[in-house]
């Protein structure tokens, strides 16, 4: 049994080995098959840097991966709130028609979304990249399922006290449900940093790329630059890890509360 | 009166949770719904910018005539029936050996087969891309190894270019499965393992009365997430393979993205794809519901 683990666990961490030892070595060490870390890493980097803006593009990214994310973690919490605090028969109602909107596949929506946003200006901004995913029905499930543990006297006790609704969302829903927040805001800042498909569609000018489409980039050509490309691939998955590595736990214990 | 206040009072309490989930829904009626009404519509149409005309039923008897569009459909398909079933069973097994009490080093081999999804999409395409390149470490290693006389050209080859397709997918996926297992876990007392182990049970017997049955709704769950996702595969096809060799590991994505802005853009016809996938997506999870639900 360790020994499955050991071997399963091996080959889940070792690409993600080689990517690094990969960016710190000459190409013609990478393809002689070096596995130990090099000395390599500055002239990978300068090398990287004259070929692609990758600054502009990480700057990209990661504005359009805060905002989406901020925005988002507070328009779908209030909705689930507000589906499941205030529930009656019309909500519950509306919350399954939403829940239908996780079977529309992202390109049956695409093409109609370009169009709109085309016509309305949004191509290449951060509004355009970010305005079809602010609101998803897995983020509003979640926070609903994790409402329904909001302890019911204390609100009302909040209430006799005279504290507004809102105030009681934001003094004390948000407070409690940390851990729900911090799950939502791994899944969603991952989600919006990976994104691939629709900023490739509407991000059209080279100065409003994202980090992995620059990436992308780079594969293009005869000869593939090892070292480089993989300290590329390397920064681009930097940001999501360290994320992820910070709410690991919280992560899982979201995922719990959205699972039961 | 009393009573009166208090009507007035739920009644206010009502109208505040419209206000709370108003923009939320909002957002989700115009980016979702909206927008898949308008792709519909637009399936009926062909042309180019401003000259779209009506055109009928054309996109669709036009879809199941080209090669390509069928071959991807298969490739998709391909891709769903091999990899989610193999995927999932293999995130069950490793969900039910981590949930063991006993275990040393727990949290440590959950972070190890975790650790895959922080990776961005278009990171482990290249990633998987480089290791199976023709220079790449698998053909050195299994050339080194005797196993092959010479590198073995992986991604143009159509079997095994959707071969390290799937083995991508694998490693990139399992492990998020796996959470949702575990998680789902450990809603199940652990006593019951405990005692299905005093009445005898073998470690296996006792995964498939108690685990597989009491982890159906996670499991359908992950199963229709999954599905979703394989229907929609577009990252890895376009940076592990691009589409190749002569499109034979392309998938319905892909080819709808190359067809609205790579080639001469046809929204026409690739919105009337794009709903084909959409049709796809609710027939399975309809199928999957309906299956997970007899075995009650």
């Amino acid at each position: 049994m360790y020994l499955f683990l050991c071997i399963v666990s091996f080959i889940s961490v070792f690409p993600l080995y080689w990517m690094v030892s990969a960016a710190t070595n000459k190409s013609a060490d990478v393809i002689s098959g070096r596995l130990i870390p090099g000395g390599y890493f500055m002239e990978n980097l300068n090398n990287l840097l004259a070929a692609q803006n990758i600054g502009r593009a990480f700057g990209n990214s990661f504005k359009y991966a805060a905002i989406l994310t901020i925005v988002s973690l507070l328009v779908s919490s209030l909705a689930g709130y507000g589906f499941e605090i205030f529930h009656d028969k019309a909500k519950d109602t509306l919350m399954s028609i939403i829940l239908l909107a996780m079977m529309v596949p992202f390109v049956a929506t695409m093409i109609p979304l370009f169009q709109m946003f085309s016509k309305a200006g949004w191509l290449n901004t951060t509004i355009g990249f970010i305005l079809p995913t602010i609101s998803t029905p897995f983020l509003i499930m979640m926070f609903r399922q994790s409402a329904r543990s909001f302890p019911h006297d204390i609100m009302e006790a909040a209430r006799i006290d005279g504290l507004s609704e809102i105030r009681i969302f934001f003094q004390m829903f948000i407070p409690t449900m940390r851990s729900t927040y911090a799950a939502a805001m791994t899944i969603t800042f991952m989600n919006a940093w990976n994104s691939y498909l629709w900023p490739k569609v509407i991000m059209t000018d080279a100065n409003s790329q994202t980090m992995p489409m620059v990436v992308a980039n780079l594969t293009e050509g005869y000869v593939t630059d090892y070292g480089m490309l993989m300290l590329a691939v390397l920064i681009c998955t930097l940001p999501t890890a360290v994320v992820f590595f910070c709410l690991q736990n919280a992560f899982a214990e979201g995922i719990t509360g959205a699972v039961k | 009166m009393s009573k009166s206040k208090k009507m007035t009072l739920s009644k206010k309490q009502n109208l505040m949770g419209w206000v709370f989930l108003a923009p939320g829904a909002v957002l989700i009626f115009i980016m979702s719904f909206v927008p898949m009404f308008r792709a519909l519509v637009l399936s009926f149409k062909s042309g180019v910018g401003a000259n779209m005309k009506w055109s009928g039923v054309s996109n669709y008897v036009r879809m199941f005539q080209d090669t390509v569009f069928v071959q991807s459909i298969k490739n998709t398909f391909f891709y769903l029936i091999i990899q989610v079933p193999v995927m999932l069973i293999f995130a069950l097994i490793l969900a039910s050996i981590l949930n063991n009490k006993d275990l040393r080093f727990k949290g440590l081999f959950r972070t190890m087969i975790f650790l895959p999804c922080a990776t961005s999409l278009v990171a482990y395409a290249i990633i998987f891309r480089s290791l199976f390149a023709n220079n790449g470490l698998v053909n050195l290693v299994l050339v080194n190894l005797g196993i092959l006389d010479q590198p073995y050209a992986f991604l143009t080859h159509t079997t095994s270019a959707r071969i390290v397709i799937i083995i991508a997918l694998l490693w990139r996926w399992t492990g998020y499965n796996m959470v949702f297992y575990l998680s789902g876990l450990q809603n199940i007392e652990y006593s019951v393992y405990e005692a299905a182990k005093i009445d005898g049970a073998s470690a296996v017997q006792s995964f498939f009365k108690i685990t597989v049955p009491l982890l159906k709704p996670t499991i359908l769950l992950t199963a229709i997430m999954s599905t979703n996702g394989t229907l929609q595969l577009f990252d890895e096809s376009v940076n592990l393979t691009n589409g190749g060799p002569a499109n034979t590991s392309i998938t319905m994505s892909h080819y709808i993205y190359d067809m609205s802005f790579k080639y001469v853009p046809n929204f026409g016809y690739a919105a009337a794809m794009s709903f084909l996938i959409l049709v796809l997506v609710a027939v399975l999870a309809f199928l999957q519901m309906k299956v997970g639900d007899k075995r009650d």
